[in-house]
């Protein structure tokens, strides 16, 4: 599983049609240790700049990300 | 390349209208901008149509002709230009190469969008069609989260505050309640602006610009032939358009926009001027961290320090250097088709000295900058008096 550290994250109140059920959820741009930047949603306790994060699950192709 | 000037401007004032289809505006802003240099539908000879999400708001597409033909603007070429919110300042230098080039003596830009047909949550959805829907958007961004991302970045490396990004809501507002078609004419303090609902943390209610309807149209001629339109020709000295990755994880560096420096060093360098030259400008503010970034972008302020730079006045209606007078994207409102064209009649108001309770002591040299997605496309253009 891919993990890495938070380059920047939100939490998200006001949701798109599709997210709406899920909000508030928090999303992040994660910097991966082999390389690269991935947006993912963050499950668990809420992150921030320089957290270590790992990836927990995939779900419906959207990458969940946890702290590490 | 001939010089270009703006001949004539036409605008519809911005709001929620239920009474009015995105047709209507486009043509209202149209006819105004017609008559306002003097002319004819039947002296146009290329006509584009900014617009976003016509398609997906109000379910019609082949909107370029659907609009012309309604203005009366017929057999000649008429072509939508989709740049997400920079789909009408990319449709205005399209329109401006087509005169400088010498293809055609008189082009017209409309830009329109009707998106308050649609509830709030579908409206996030289709503004989301202007990220990278296979990426960043299939984990449930919006526009807000991904420029709230830009801010939490820009605050962490710069020591940017949340008041700062609250001044730039709050002298918005208050330039808007002096702008007879601003959609929000109501004027906020800096309390009320720090503390509404949380939308994408940090931003909040305030830092976000309008969901709006509304047209705006501009006329385009040789700058040899602008005075048969009107005694107040308005020149366009520089225009760069200029593109990025959509996604905002591809970009190197968030808090600054490779595109926006790029067209501004391309415009500065057509116009002969320097970013300290500039007097008052009509910046992309979607959200009030993207108002703060272009100060910098632009080369106002030093990288970093356009949250102080904001809240120290600099930009409000009296400071050294006012931007959005009208009421920027936050107050006047965020028609996205509409917004770059309407950026020009905005300039060009100021410069010919008729912009009202608004209207400011140094006007003779603005700038627009239109900004698509998180920074794929922008339009940077300067206007001068003749």
């Amino acid at each position: 599983m891919r993990s890495g550290t938070v380059y920047t994250e939100t939490v998200i109140w006001s949701a798109p049609e599709a997210f709406a059920a899920d909000a508030p959820y928090q999303t992040a741009i994660v910097a991966l240790d082999g390389g690269g930047r991935l947006t993912v949603r963050v499950e668990g306790d809420r992150v921030a700049i320089g957290d270590r994060v790992a990836e927990a699950e995939s779900r419906d192709g959207i990458p969940f990300f946890r702290k590490a | 390349m001939r010089p270009v000037a703006v001949v004539g401007i036409g605008k519809t004032a911005f709001g929620a209208f239920a009474d009015r289809d995105l047709r209507s505006l486009a043509v209202e802003a149209g006819e105004k901008c017609l008559r306002n240099a003097n002319a004819t539908p039947a002296l146009v000879q290329s006509f584009y149509l900014g617009n976003f999400a016509g398609p997906s708001f109000v379910g019609q597409n082949h909107l370029a002709p659907y609009v012309s033909t309604a203005l009366g603007i017929l057999g000649v070429p008429a072509t939508r230009i989709e740049a997400a919110c920079a789909s009408s300042g990319s449709a205005f230098f399209h329109a401006w190469t087509e005169v400088a080039a010498g293809v055609y003596d008189l082009v017209m830009v409309v830009g329109v969008e009707k998106m308050t047909s649609q509830p709030t949550a579908r409206v996030s959805q289709i503004l989301a069609g202007a990220g990278d829907c296979s990426g960043e958007m299939k984990v449930g961004s919006t526009f807000a989260s991904l420029f709230a991302m830009i801010a939490r970045r820009h605050m962490h490396q710069f020591g940017t505050k949340r008041e700062h990004l609250s001044m730039v809501a709050v002298k918005n507002h208050a330039a808007g309640a002096l702008n007879p078609d601003a959609h929000m004419r109501k004027v906020i303090t800096l309390e009320q602006a720090m503390n509404s609902k949380p939308i994408a943390e940090p931003l909040n209610l305030y830092d976000c610009s309008l969901v709006s309807d509304g047209a705006a149209a501009v006329l385009l001629a040789p700058l040899e032939r602008a005075r048969e339109f009107t005694s107040k020709p308005v020149r366009v000295l520089g225009i760069a358009q200029c593109s990025d990755y959509v996604a905002l994880d591809q970009k190197a560096d968030i808090t600054t926009f490779p595109a926006v420096r790029r067209a501004g060093e391309q415009a500065y360098r057509m116009a002969g001027v320097t970013p300290r030259e500039i007097e008052f400008a009509e910046l992309h503010d979607c959200f009030t961290i993207a108002e703060i970034v272009a100060t910098e972008d632009l080369g106002f302020v030093e990288k970093g320090q356009g949250g102080p730079y904001a809240f120290a006045g600099c930009t409000a209606l009296a400071g050294a250097r006012p931007v959005n007078t009208s009421g920027g994207l936050k107050a006047k409102g965020h028609p996205v088709g509409a917004t770059g064209a309407a950026q020009i009649c905005d300039l060009v108001l100021q410069i010919r000295g008729e912009a009202g309770q608004r209207q400011i002591e140094r006007h003779s040299l603005g700038l627009a900058e239109n900004l698509g997605g998180s920074g794929a496309t922008c339009v940077v253009s300067i206007l001068g008096a003749v």
